[in-house]
């Protein structure tokens, strides 16, 4: 037993020196990257509007998985949080904030797109006590619907016609900080206490209630934590857009996170990093296909479907977004069970 | 009063057409405990087919349904053995995400081929019969008798049929089923040709009721036929009916009082409340779990 706690020792103690400032280095270096970017035009300005785009999908495709993948569920309204986000952000830059101080005070308006969304998030995570499963998809789905037809009567805002005079203020380097930041929150979340009471959710949740989770919280602060982020995306969407209709978050735009979502694989923050990345692009990549890249891409789908039935990275996870706490955890198993053998 | 009344036989239609759609969700819901959610498209395929046999070969009502009914069944059966049967064994979300892959290629397909809306020639003639105040007309007496005698038929074989027992017995037990003899691969095919023709003929009706026809238009009424077969109790053929019919009525009746507007928001915050209620939706029983 010494030994093999000395042979762990080891790595752990190697691992970490040589890896502890990797990641915020190299997402520093990032960072700069996109600010040269945005500076000094290093990219065409098509492609930088598609990586922002990419930016964006990971969020609200991350988020969703929070919901979708970690917890188990089927939400299907994530596009009427992220409408909820963009059009409460939009509402603050065009209404409320003076023009010369929209730049600086964007982060605010956007976390507020955000806290709106949560808010109704709380409110879709009631039923969520008592229904599961496709009662539950229901729930989401007209949530959405919903909120869609709230925003067409409210005429305000534009009813159905649509929102605009937003600034644009989503920039490269914004949506960078921005993704990353959810990227972190919900990886740490996943891998908190929390997490593990949203994955015992997943596997069982009468169980995981006898085992004292505290499963309303937790699925409560799930669909909060993960509107919170959509309304995120939804913000910084408006603003790079500068146009919002209702009809741009129906449900062919819960559809495609869904399907994010699912290609890259459920439970999996690499997994929908890569899925919303490998999505968004393809279709710009496809696009002198005209109106057949639409049909490619779903044919695509189910092909991937048929024969990785788990999407791109299932359930599987990069160890760099593993905590070296579990990592050692699962290689004390693995080694342990190799003993037994 | 005969405004009411008048609308009422709307919603009465508008339900039909919502109730044929339901039929599919849950039978292939209740065999497959699987949401084919390409159903909503394959009423779209059927409306576009009246068009082509209606309006292209010029064909007749009856020959038009029929042709419709065959070819969408076609096309489901055509589905299930390429993209559903290889996911049995998989997870849910697979086959899920699958149908909506199976979805969205439908829809982008039909408008690949054909961008513009197109419009369903009048089959019927135009003749209405008046009641006291109320308005009746051929198209309307037609569909809803249509709907109503094929949800008869439909009754009939998965209650008094060999297949239909079959089909039952797969519901009631996917493991036992195959064990005394129940051939499950060709039992869930014919499900599913059943379904998709009630689609198809869902779609001939509605493409005669509204007869502009576009490739999203299945969508909507495919989402909303899915909201009719869970109000009702997915699984459950009967309440795949009724929800379908009170989801109609009260799409309709809501115009009635409140602005058009906001049918959609009436009907589906009036379909949350009775889900809180019911979660299990009208007819369907509440599945205790085991611990």
């Amino acid at each position: 037993m010494s030994m093999l706690r000395e042979k762990l020792r080891n790595p752990i103690a190697a691992w970490t020196s040589r890896n502890r400032w990797a990641g915020p280095c190299l997402l520093a270096l990032l960072f700069l990257l996109s600010l040269a970017v945005q500076g000094f035009e290093l990219l065409d300005p098509y492609v930088q509007l598609i990586l922002v785009y990419v930016g964006i999908n990971i969020i609200m495709t991350v988020s969703l998985n929070l919901v979708n993948g970690y917890m188990g569920e089927f939400s299907v309204g994530h596009a009427g949080f992220m409408a909820v986000g963009a059009y409460t952000a939009s509402i603050i830059t065009v209404k409320l904030l003076p023009p010369q101080l929209i730049g600086l005070l964007f982060p605010v308006a956007v976390i507020c797109g955000g806290l709106a969304a949560a808010l109704v998030g709380l409110v879709v995570a009631f039923p969520s006590f008592k229904t599961r499963g496709d009662y539950l998809a229901i729930v989401t789905l007209s949530f959405g619907m919903i909120v869609k037809s709230v925003i067409e009567n409210i005429n305000a805002i534009g009813g159905p016609r649509g929102f605009l005079g937003m600034e644009k203020v989503t920039t490269l380097p914004w949506v960078f900080v921005w993704t990353v930041l959810s990227v972190w929150v919900i990886r740490n979340l996943v891998y908190s206490k929390f997490g593990r009471g949203v994955l015992s959710i997943r596997e069982d949740e009468i169980a995981s209630n006898l085992m004292s989770v505290d499963t309303r919280h937790v699925k409560v602060l799930a669909f909060v934590v993960s509107s919170f982020f959509a309304g995120i995306g939804g913000a910084l969407y408006a603003h790079v857009l500068q146009f919002i209709t209702p009809r741009a978050f129906d449900i062919i735009k819960s559809t495609d996170i869904l399907i994010m979502v699912y290609l890259g694989g459920i439970a999996s923050i690499g997994g929908s990093i890569i899925g919303a990345a490998i999505y968004t692009v393809l279709l710009e990549v496809l696009r002198p296909m005209g109106v057949w890249r639409m049909v490619c891409m779903p044919l695509v789908l189910v092909i991937l479907m048929l024969y990785r039935p788990k999407g791109i990275m299932g359930l599987k996870e990069f160890s760099w977004f593993v905590p070296l706490r579990d990592l050692m955890a699962a290689r004390v198993w693995r080694e342990r069970g190799q003993k037994r053998v | 009063m005969t405004y009411v009344f008048q609308q009422a036989l709307n919603g009465l239609q508008l339900g039909s057409i919502y109730a044929l759609i339901a039929l599919g969700y849950t039978m292939v819901y209740g065999i497959l405990t699987m949401i084919n959610f390409a159903h909503g498209d394959l009423f779209m395929v059927g409306a576009f087919l009246c068009f082509v046999l209606a309006a292209l070969l010029g064909l007749s009502f009856i020959p038009t349904l029929l042709f419709t009914m065959f070819g969408v069944a076609c096309i489901g059966v055509l589905i299930e053995r390429a993209a559903y049967k290889p996911l049995r064994q998989a997870p849910r979300v697979s086959a899920i995400i699958t149908a909506l892959g199976v979805g969205l290629f439908l829809e982008n397909f039909t408008l690949a081929l054909s961008p513009y809306p197109k419009q369903i020639p009048q089959f019927l003639p135009n003749v209405t019969w008046n009641i006291g105040d109320i308005s009746l007309s051929a198209l309307q007496v037609c569909i809803i008798a249509l709907s109503i005698l094929l949800m008869l038929i439909l009754d009939l074989v998965v209650r008094r049929t060999m297949i239909g027992m079959a089909m039952r017995a797969i519901s009631w037990d996917k493991f036992v089923a195959p064990l005394v003899g129940v051939p499950v691969n060709f039992v869930i095919s014919v499900t599913f040709a059943i379904g998709t023709s009630l689609a198809g003929a869902a779609g001939v009706m509605y493409g005669l009721a509204y007869p502009v026809i576009d490739p999203y238009m299945g969508i909507m009424v495919g989402w909303k036929a899915f909201i009719s077969a869970v109000v009702g109790g997915i699984g459950n053929i009967r309440g795949a009916m009724i929800g379908g019919y009170i989801l109609g009525m009260l799409e309709i009746l809501v115009v009635v009082v409140f602005p058009s507007t906001y049918r959609d928001l009436v009907s589906f915050t009036l379909l949350l409340v009775l889900l809180i209620f019911r979660p299990y939706g009208i007819l369907g029983k509440p599945v205790s779990q085991k611990v």
